[in-house]
């Protein structure tokens, strides 16, 4: 359903990743599109599906081979090794920082992004290949969340201005 | 005549677009809203959203860290 304004450009994004900081782009990007009135369809694939799950309170990051990732602590920025982010407990920790981080600065938490793609009319398609493949149940998945494989993408993605993948 | 304030002082991005844009779906056009914002970069982002949406931000203003735009519907 085109939103109220619809400009006629349309995106799709090809969701991938799902850890708590890559959340972040595609839902950004998407929202920020429709508030534009640009049409826009995620497809949500291999961990990323895991975005489109009703609790959201799973998702972690994890410092494990990201160099790139430097976390404000103290006046300084903390990096972690990877052989501490290996130990049991470093990415819940981390993870639970980042959230702290996310709401002190005033990030938009990934729920509440996500409740405004919805209400945003934006199309989300979860992978049905990957429902099958990590056995996850679609009754776990929010309502909105239409069920869909390549062909279906491709459709929407043949007539867009834009594709992402990420 | 601007019809009525939207504070989003704190918010970061993209929050103070997707607020805008939520309240002037609601509005008629030829009406005004004025938005608060403490986010730097809101200022190139407010004059993106206008340019591509078609509303007209008649003003933008900073004030002691916050930034006070005007925006018509239309």
């Amino acid at each position: 359903m085109p939103n109220e304004g619809s400009n006629n450009k349309k995106m799709s994004i090809i969701v991938t990743k799902g850890t708590l900081d890559w959340a972040y782009p595609p839902f950004i990007l998407a929202t920020t599109a429709a508030a534009m009135d640009v049409d826009v369809t995620m497809f949500f694939t291999f961990y990323g599906l895991q975005l489109l799950k009703k609790d959201l309170s799973h998702l972690q990051i994890t410092t494990l081979g990201n160099p790139g990732m430097e976390m404000p602590m103290m006046g300084m920025h903390m990096t972690m090794p990877n052989i501490v982010s290996a130990i049991p407990g470093v990415d819940a920790a981390a993870s639970a920082m980042m959230r702290s981080l996310i709401k002190k600065k005033g990030v938009a938490s990934i729920p509440e992004l996500r409740d405004m793609a919805v209400e945003s009319d934006i199309k989300m398609i979860g992978c049905q290949m990957t429902l099958d493949l990590f056995e996850w149940d679609a009754k776990g998945m929010i309502p909105e969340m239409e069920i869909g494989g390549a062909a279906l993408y491709m459709e929407g993605a043949l007539d867009a201005d834009i594709n992402l993948y990420i | 005549m601007t019809t009525q304030t939207l504070d989003t002082k704190g918010m970061n991005c993209p929050l103070p677009i997707l607020k805008t844009k939520k309240a002037i779906k609601g509005m008629n056009d030829g009406e005004t809203i004025e938005v608060l914002s403490t986010d730097p970069g809101s200022v190139k982002d407010f004059e993106a959203f206008c340019r591509s949406t078609g509303n007209k931000l008649m003003e933008s203003a900073e004030d002691d860290g916050v930034f006070r735009y005007i925006i018509e519907k239309a």
